[in-house]
C-alpha cells in the first residue's frame, strides 16, 4: 500500500517523462533542434541529443523540448544544434559534442547567455 | 533516458483496424534498431478521429499519422524516429483541404474542442496507473479525503452545475445530496456503463482510454454520500473496456487507492465490476440495479427513487461514465472553472459521437452552447460527396431529429428539448438529402420494439402497433386517418409507459412528423418516397433510351424483365423485388428509379 507521499513522488517522477506529450503551449516553449540526418548521426548527433535530453530533464525544464530535424546543408559542421526561444532569433551552434551540449543548456537556456565560442564563424 | 514517445491508439475503432499489430511492429523495429532505451511505444485509448484509424502520434514533435498499416511502420521508424524527418505521405490530412497537418492540435477537428472528460484519452497508457498519476490522477481523491468534508464535496459538485451525462440531465450534486441525506449505514455507488444507444460510444472510449478517472470519481462519490461499496455495470460486448477496467481496479487496489483504509485515511471503499448482457433497458436505472442484484433486468415504478431505496433496497447513486469523468477535474480546478464553460443552465462540456453522413466519424467534446453548424461543418468536416445536410438525430432511439432550420441552435439540454429532441447520451447521427425520414423513424422504432422488456403493455404492444403503422406508410398502404391515429398512439405510449424506454420510444416518430410531415404525406397520399428509399414505393422503369441489349434481363434474379433484342425491354412490377441490380447493370442510363 502506498501513502499520500508515495503517490506524490510517483507523480513528480512520471511528470518529467510525460512532459514530452504536452503540446498545449507549443508557441510558448523553447525548442532545441538537433540535426539528425545521416550526416548528423555519423558525426555524433545521437550522443549530443541524449546529452541535451538528460540535461533538460535533470534541470526540470518543463517548457523546453528537444526535437530532431533533417540535414541543414552544412554537413561538415555537424552535429548542429539550433535553439529557438520565442520572440528571439534562432541561434545555431555547430560542431557540438555532449559536453558543449550541456553548456548550451546551462548558459543559453537557463542563464540566457549565448555560447559565442560554438557559433559559426566566417572563416 | 526516453527522448521520444510513440503513441498508438488502442481504442475499439483502431483496434478493429489492426492497431495491435502496428504497435507490435513498432516495438519489434525499435528493438532491432537498438533504440528501446530511447523510444517508448505506448498503447493509448481513443484519440477521437476513428474515421482515419489506426492513428499514431510521435512525440516530441507531436506528428499525427493516420491510417497506418503494418508495412508503414518501418518508414516511420527509419525516417522520423531515427532521422527526424516527418513522413509527409502518412501525416493526417484534413479532407477539406489536402495540406498535410503536422500536429493533432493543428487540425480543425481538435481546435474547436475542449477536452475535459476525454482529456486523458489518447494521451496516457490506460493500463499504467503511474501515467494517470502523472496527469494529476488520484490528486482529487487525496484532496477530498484530506481537506474536504463530504458535504463540502457535494457542495462543489452542486456549484459546478454538472448535470447527468447519460441522457436525463438531472443535476448530479442534487442526486448526491439526496443519497447523503437518506438515513442508513449501507449505501451504494453505481456506475452506468451500459451504453446502449446505437451510434454512441463515448462511455466505452472513456473506459478504454482513462479507466482510473471513473474509479477515482466513484471513490469520491462514495466518500461524499457515505458509501463503502460500488458497482460498475458494463456491457459484456465491450471486451477491451472490461479488460482495462479490470487492470485498473487491480492496480488501484495494489496502490491502496481502493479497498480498506485508503491511503491511511480511514476511509474504506471497494469496487466490483458487473457484466450486463447488453439489453437496452438495462441502461434504465431501476432495471440496471435489478440486474446487478441478479434478477431479470426489468424496470420498476419510481418513487421510491434510488437515492432513497435503490440497490438491494439501500440508498444508491447511479451516474453515467461521462458524468464521473468530469468529477475529478471539478474537484481539482474548482466549480467556478467548470461553470465558466457552457450555457446558463448547462455547464461544462459534452462528448458527442459523430456518425452517419459526416466526414470525420468519431468522438468530439465541445463546450455546451456550441452550435450544430460548428459541430458538423467545422469539427465534423461537413457532409461527404457534396450532399446537403438534412437533419441530425440526437439522443439515439429516445431522441429526435434536428432539421436544417435549427442548424444554428446552441446545443444544450434545454434547447434540444425545446425543439423536440434531447441530449441523450450524445449520439449524433447526421443525415443528408438521400435519407428518408420515415425510414429513419422506422429504423429507430424497430430497435426499441426489439429492446422493449415487455413488462408494461403500452411499450410492449403500443410500440409494436406503432411500427406496424410505419410499415403501412412505407409500403404505400396507409391513409390520412392512419397518420392521425399513429400520432395519437405516440402520445398514449409516452404518457403510459413504465420507464424511460417506452416513454421516449415514440420521439423519433413525433419529431420527424413535426419537421418532415410533408414526407409522410408524400408516402400516404402520393404513394411516393421522395428520397427513393422505401422499397415498397419505389418503381424501376425502362425509358426509351433502352438499346435492347438484354444485359438487365440476364442479371434480374427474378426474371421480371422481358423484351426482344434490339427493342425496348419492360419490367414487370408485379415480379420486381426492387433490388436495383438492373439499374447498376445498364450501360445506357435507360433505367430510372422513381
Amino acid at each position: 500500500m502506498k501513502s499520500i507521499a508515495d503517490i506524490k513522488a510517483i507523480r513528480d517522477k512520471m511528470q518529467s517523462q510525460i512532459v514530452l506529450r504536452d503540446n498545449q503551449d507549443a508557441e510558448q516553449e523553447i525548442r532545441i533542434v538537433v540535426g539528425m540526418a545521416t550526416c548528423g548521426i555519423s558525426a555524433g548527433a545521437r550522443p549530443v541529443f541524449n546529452a541535451l535530453v538528460d540535461e533538460v530533464a535533470a534541470r526540470n525544464l518543463h517548457n523546453v523540448k528537444v526535437t530532431r530535424s533533417g540535414c541543414l546543408g552544412m554537413c561538415k559542421l555537424e552535429p548542429i544544434v539550433e535553439v529557438h526561444i520565442p520572440g528571439e532569433d534562432p541561434v545555431t551552434y555547430v560542431l557540438v559534442n555532449p559536453e558543449k551540449a550541456k553548456n548550451i543548456v546551462a548558459n543559453h537556456i537557463v542563464n540566457g547567455n549565448i555560447c559565442k565560442d560554438y557559433l559559426i564563424t566566417n572563416n | 533516458m526516453v527522448r521520444s514517445h510513440i503513441l498508438v491508439c488502442g481504442g475499439t475503432g483502431c483496434h478493429s483496424n489492426n492497431s495491435a499489430a502496428v504497435k507490435r511492429e513498432f516495438e519489434t523495429l525499435i528493438k532491432e534498431r537498438g533504440l528501446e532505451n530511447d523510444v517508448a511505444v505506448v498503447g493509448t485509448g481513443c484519440f477521437g478521429l476513428c474515421a482515419v484509424g489506426p492513428v499514431v502520434i510521435v512525440y516530441p514533435e507531436g506528428a499525427f499519422y493516420s491510417g497506418i498499416k503494418v508495412e508503414d511502420v518501418a518508414e516511420i521508424v527509419d525516417e522520423h524516429v531515427v532521422k527526424g524527418r516527418l513522413v509527409q505521405r502518412l501525416l493526417y490530412k484534413e479532407k477539406s483541404d489536402q495540406h498535410a497537418v503536422k500536429a493533432l492540435s493543428d487540425t480543425n477537428f481538435y481546435k474547436k474542442q475542449t477536452r475535459v472528460a476525454l482529456r486523458n484519452c489518447g494521451v496516457i497508457n490506460p493500463e499504467e496507473i503511474d501515467e494517470y498519476i502523472a496527469f494529476d490522477g488520484y490528486q482529487a481523491l487525496i484532496k477530498c479525503l484530506t481537506e474536504l468534508t463530504p458535504q463540502e464535496v457535494i457542495d462543489i459538485v452542486k456549484k459546478s452545475g454538472l448535470r447527468g451525462r447519460g441522457g436525463g440531465g438531472f443535476p448530479t450534486g442534487m442526486k448526491w445530496q439526496f443519497a447523503a441525506n437518506s438515513p442508513g449505514d449501507i449505501k451504494y455507488v453505481c456506475c452506468n456503463a451500459d451504453e446502449g444507444d446505437p451510434g454512441a460510444f463515448m462511455d466505452r472510449s472513456i473506459l478504454e482510454g482513462d479507466p482510473h478517472a471513473v474509479l477515482e470519481a466513484m471513490a469520491i462519490a462514495g466518500y461524499a454520500i457515505g458509501a463503502h461499496q460500488g458497482y460498475i455495470y458494463v456491457r459484456a460486448e465491450y471486451p477491451i473496456a472490461v479488460q482495462r477496467l479490470k487492470i485498473a481496479l487491480a492496480q488501484a487496489k495494489e496502490y491502496g487507492l481502493l479497498g480498506k483504509n485508503i491511503l491511511d485515511t480511514g476511509f474504506d471503499f471497494d469496487l466490483e465490476i458487473r457484466l450486463g448482457a447488453g439489453a437496452f433497458v438495462c441502461g434504465e436505472e431501476t432495471a440496471l440495479m435489478t440486474s446487478i442484484e441478479g434478477n431479470r433486468g426489468e424496470p420498476r415504478p419510481r418513487p421510491p427513487f434510488p437515492a432513497v431505496k435503490g440497490l438491494f433496497g439501500k440508498p444508491t447513486i447511479l451516474n453515467n461514465v461521462e458524468t464521473y469523468a468530469n468529477i475529478c477535474q471539478i474537484i481539482l480546478k474548482g466549480p467556478g472553472w467548470f461553470a465558466s464553460m457552457g450555457t446558463e443552465k448547462s455547464k461544462g462540456t459534452k462528448v458527442f459521437a459523430l456518425g452517419g453522413k459526416i466526414t470525420n466519424t468519431g468522438l468530439v467534446e465541445i463546450p455546451m452552447g456550441t452550435t450544430l453548424r460548428e459541430v458538423i461543418e467545422d469539427i465534423g468536416g461537413g457532409i461527404p460527396n457534396g450532399k446537403h445536410f438534412k437533419a441530425a438525430q440526437t439522443g439515439g432511439p429516445s431522441g429526435g431529429c434536428i432539421p436544417a432550420e435549427h442548424f444554428d441552435i446552441p446545443i444544450d439540454y434545454d434547447n434540444l428539448i425545446s425543439i423536440g429532441s434531447m441530449m441523450g447520451s450524445g449520439g449524433m447521427i447526421v443525415m443528408d438529402e438521400d435519407n428518408c425520414m420515415v425510414d429513419i423513424a422506422k429504423f429507430f422504432l424497430e430497435f426499441t420494439v426489439d429492446e422493449s422488456c415487455g413488462k408494461c403493455t403500452p411499450c410492449r404492444i403500443g410500440n409494436r402497433r406503432l411500427l406496424e403503422y410505419l410499415e403501412k406508410i412505407t409500403s404505400g398502404k396507409a391513409t390520412m386517418q392512419d397518420l392521425e391515429d399513429m400520432e395519437n398512439l405516440c402520445y398514449y405510449i409516452k404518457a403510459n409507459s413504465l420507464c424511460g424506454l417506452g416513454q421516449t420510444a415514440p420521439n423519433p416518430v413525433l419529431s420527424t412528423l413535426r419537421y418532415f410531415r410533408d414526407e409522410y404525406i408524400a408516402h400516404v397520399v402520393d404513394k411516393k418516397c421522395p428520397c427513393h428509399v422505401c422499397k415498397g414505393l419505389v418503381r424501376y422503369t425502362i425509358t426509351d433510351d433502352c438499346k435492347g441489349c438484354s444485359a438487365c434481363a440476364r442479371k434480374c434474379p427474378v426474371g421480371a424483365i422481358s423484351g426482344e433484342i434490339k427493342s425496348k425491354f419492360v419490367i414487370d412490377p408485379s415480379k420486381c423485388i426492387k433490388c436495383g441490380l438492373c439499374l447498376e447493370t445498364c450501360r445506357f442510363n435507360a433505367i430510372v428509379k422513381e
